[in-house]
């Protein structure tokens, strides 16, 4: 049982010039580092996938705007919705989980970690290839620019006729190679997660958060790839001149559909089971009390692995399907609510009766939980397809899933990043930044995306570049988009903490929340190799059996 | 640190063993594949008999069962390559290795043969028809992954001949032979889809 680290001399950082440092960070195969690298790379989109989504809002702000031409909004969206799914939320969950899986099971590293590096380098190519298009989608044809066929890039938008240039090339091309990218993480991921666990880490004792990153890695694999055959296959089309989305030829378009949310639903629970262990992390530490349910968030977990792979067509109620594939899919969608709820409840009873520290991690985390629950309530209700015939396409869509993925995914994600921040740095956050943070971002988030609902059950259909007066749509836009600007500051709070947390703020120490896995065991930031000598665990909350030998935890489980 | 002195952990607690990486990561990226040509076979599946204008594949396609026997059977010369490797015998190993290889290498033959006979015979490529389309690219893929495998083989066959491969090293031989299996498990189905199904 030696889980305590060593003061290791640290190697003098300042001595070293700026091009050994680049060099060190470039050819890293270390966890930590392209943990970091991709939650740096992440956090770099996140601001430019925001600032498009803010444009896109000042443009809608009052009817007959003309703040941007029609095709530049196109463009926005198109650029906005690719950067947030690939190139701002899977990175940095990537991070977090490459980061954080080899410290929690009591690793040295990933199990492979030039696949690792191999990976994260093949998702930052893709990323640069995507806005690369802004200046190469020109190409030969002195036509196009960035990608301008929405984030699903339905067929026949995508084929050469429509889509003249190469801005369809770049964003094909850009979600090939991040998802190969991915595949290689999720592939380490899972290997990690299975093969190098410290002595008595079993299955049934590893934290939750290695459990949620595990089934989301399986998701990886069964999702991401039918998306880069689907890729290969607009590949295909554009420059073998196939015909597999091409209707005139017999081809298909709704093919394309099945084929994209085959991979864009299980999508979603890939975005959302690692804002899930962030959240069974977090709550637990901050209600002093362990988690609620551990077998059962297990179970509820690969039950939402399984489900979420047979609900895609729920995104194709208008395509026009058949009765029998309308009534399996909108009872998919309803059965994914039992297991979800039941996470909703698990972290419900861990708060109940718990000692309830209010830091910002934790709000955040709570936040998250009544914001999520709304989110699903509102998917439910697009579940019944003859509602969603109704709604299909309009605003009250855009605001379900922004609910889920700013409301849920970012809040939680923001939760972790500061409940992790002071192992990652060594340094304490600002708790009043911190809060202010939370405070700014939840009235934003509210003002935008509560109100957002409104105009789409009033008829407004999303991607529009702008609208009529007097449809009773214009006071509902004008709120939307303050609260962008509420949202926008908030962020700005966020990069300010962490870059003035970084420089300025206090040591942490290694367990600054008095917490009960692995990673708090070693130093802050911790050192090359993680433990000084790899630790053995006898039950779930390692750290509460060092800390409290008269009482520990494996006496009970 | 604690609980040390009174440590309650049972003997076969403490003995610690777990999957092997390899293996693991092997058939995550099976996984990964099989779920790649899943949508490239139900793209065939759906696309059969909706081509506008011929040929079609009972026209043009008759079933290489010569070389899907050299294949199949390469996955046999493989697994007993590795057995042989397993017991040291290194010799024998790179005997059954090279086999393999000639093996997937003939059948990259017949398929190079069979397209080079649709090409310029039957006037069949990829832009005829959806039946081309859908028939190169599925095909292709395999072949691709054929290519691939054949690589990997022949890398480890140019170590053997120089001698580098040991029997210390069976556990690696292992996790690339899982590749090649899945390779030919593949064409099973492809084959079955693409000229049973299919025509």
């Amino acid at each position: 049982m030696s889980t305590e680290s060593v003061a290791w001399p640290s190697p003098a950082a300042e001595s070293r010039s700026f091009v050994e440092q680049l060099h060190e960070w470039i050819t890293t195969v270390d966890h930590k580092r392209l943990g970091i690298l991709y939650i740096a790379y992440a956090l770099f989109f996140l601001v430019v996938a925001g600032i498009e989504a803010t444009v896109i809002r000042i443009q809608l702000i009052r009817p007959h705007n003309d703040f941007v031409s029609p095709q530049v909004f196109n463009r926005l969206f198109t650029m906005h919705g690719t950067t947030m799914i690939f190139f701002v939320v899977m990175p940095v969950l990537f991070g977090f989980a490459n980061y954080l899986i080899p410290l929690m099971i009591g690793a040295r590293d990933m199990a492979f970690p030039r696949v690792n590096a191999f990976s994260f380098w093949m998702t930052a190519f893709g990323g640069l290839l995507l806005y690369f298009s802004l200046v190469g989608a020109n190409g030969l044809y002195g036509a196009g620019n960035a990608p301008d066929v929405g984030w699903f890039a339905y067929a026949p938008l995508t084929s050469r006729t429509f889509s003249v240039g190469h801005s369809t090339d770049f964003w094909t091309l850009a979600l090939l190679v991040s998802g190969f990218g991915s595949i290689g993480t999720a592939i380490n991921i899972i290997a990690t997660v299975l093969c190098v666990r410290c002595p008595g880490m079993t299955l049934a004792k590893m934290p939750l958060f290695a459990w949620l990153n595990l089934i989301m890695a399986d998701l990886v694999i069964l999702a991401v790839s039918p998306l880069t055959a689907a890729q290969l296959m607009l590949l295909v089309d554009r420059y073998l001149g196939g015909h597999f989305f091409d209707t005139q030829a017999g081809g298909s378009a709704v093919i394309w559909m099945h084929f994209f949310w085959v991979f864009g639903h299980p999508e979603v629970y890939i975005l959302i089971l690692p804002a899930f262990a962030f959240v069974s992390e977090i709550v637990p530490v901050f209600s002093r009390k362990p988690i609620f349910g551990y077998s059962v968030m297990v179970g509820a977990t690969v039950a939402i692995g399984f489900i979420s792979m047979s609900v895609w067509a729920h995104h194709m109620f208008t395509v026009g399907m058949s009765f029998a594939a309308n009534t399996f899919f909108v009872i998919s969608t309803m059965a994914i609510a039992v297991p979800t709820g039941i996470k909703i409840f698990n972290w419900l009873a861990t708060m109940w009766g718990g000692k309830i520290e209010f830091r910002t991690p934790m709000l955040f985390c709570i936040a998250f939980l009544f914001q999520f629950l709304i989110a699903g309530l509102t998917g439910i209700m697009q579940g019944a397809a003859p509602f969603d015939w109704h709604l299909g396409s309009s605003y009250f869509v855009v605001a379900h899933f922004h609910y889920v993925i700013v409301g849920g995914i970012l809040f939680a994600l923001f939760g972790a990043f500061y409940y992790w921040f002071p192992k990652m740095s060594g340094k304490m956050y600002s708790e009043t930044l911190g809060k202010l943070h939370f405070w700014l971002f939840i009235i934003g988030f509210h003002l935008t995306f509560d109100f957002m609902h409104i105009p789409g059950l009033l008829g407004m259909p999303r991607r529009i570049y702008t609208y009529e007066p007097g449809r009773g749509w214009d006071t509902w836009n004008f709120i939307v988009t303050i609260g962008v600007f509420f949202q926008a500051a908030g962020i700005l709070v966020f990069l300010g903490n962490l870059i003035w947390s970084y420089y300025r703020g206090k040591a942490a120490g290694s367990d600054p929340w008095d917490a009960w896995t692995l990673e708090w065991s070693t130093d802050s930031p911790p050192p090359a190799y993680n433990f000084f000598s790899i630790p053995t665990v006898q039950s779930r909350r390692p750290l509460w059996d060092l800390k409290h030998p008269e009482d520990p935890d494996w006496k009970y489980e | 640190m604690t609980n040390t002195t009174s440590t309650t952990l049972s003997a076969p607690e403490l003995e610690w063993k777990l999957p092997s990486r390899g293996q693991v990561g092997m058939y995550a990226l099976i996984a990964a594949e099989a779920a790649i040509f899943t949508i490239f076979v139900v793209a065939y599946l759906f696309y059969i008999g909706k081509s506008l204008s011929g040929p079609i594949p009972s026209e043009v396609l008759s079933p290489p069962i010569c070389y899907t026997v050299c294949l199949l059977s390469s996955s046999l010369t493989i697994h007993f390559a590795a057995k042989s490797l397993r017991t040291g015998n290194v010799r024998d190993f790179g005997a059954r290795w090279l086999l393999t290889i000639v093996l997937g290498a003939l059948f990259l033959y017949g398929t190079a043969s069979e397209w080079h006979r649709l090409i310029y015979k039957d006037g069949l490529t990829i832009t005829t028809n959806l039946f081309g389309t859908t028939y190169y690219s599925l095909v292709g893929l395999h072949g691709f992954h054929v290519v691939v495998g054949l690589l990997a083989l022949t890398t480890v066959m140019v170590f053997t001949i120089f001698g580098a491969v040991k029997q210390e090293h069976a556990d690696r031989i292992d996790v690339l032979s899982l590749y090649w299996h899945f390779v030919d498990a593949v064409w099973v189905v492809v084959f079955a889809v693409v000229y049973l199904i299919g025509r």
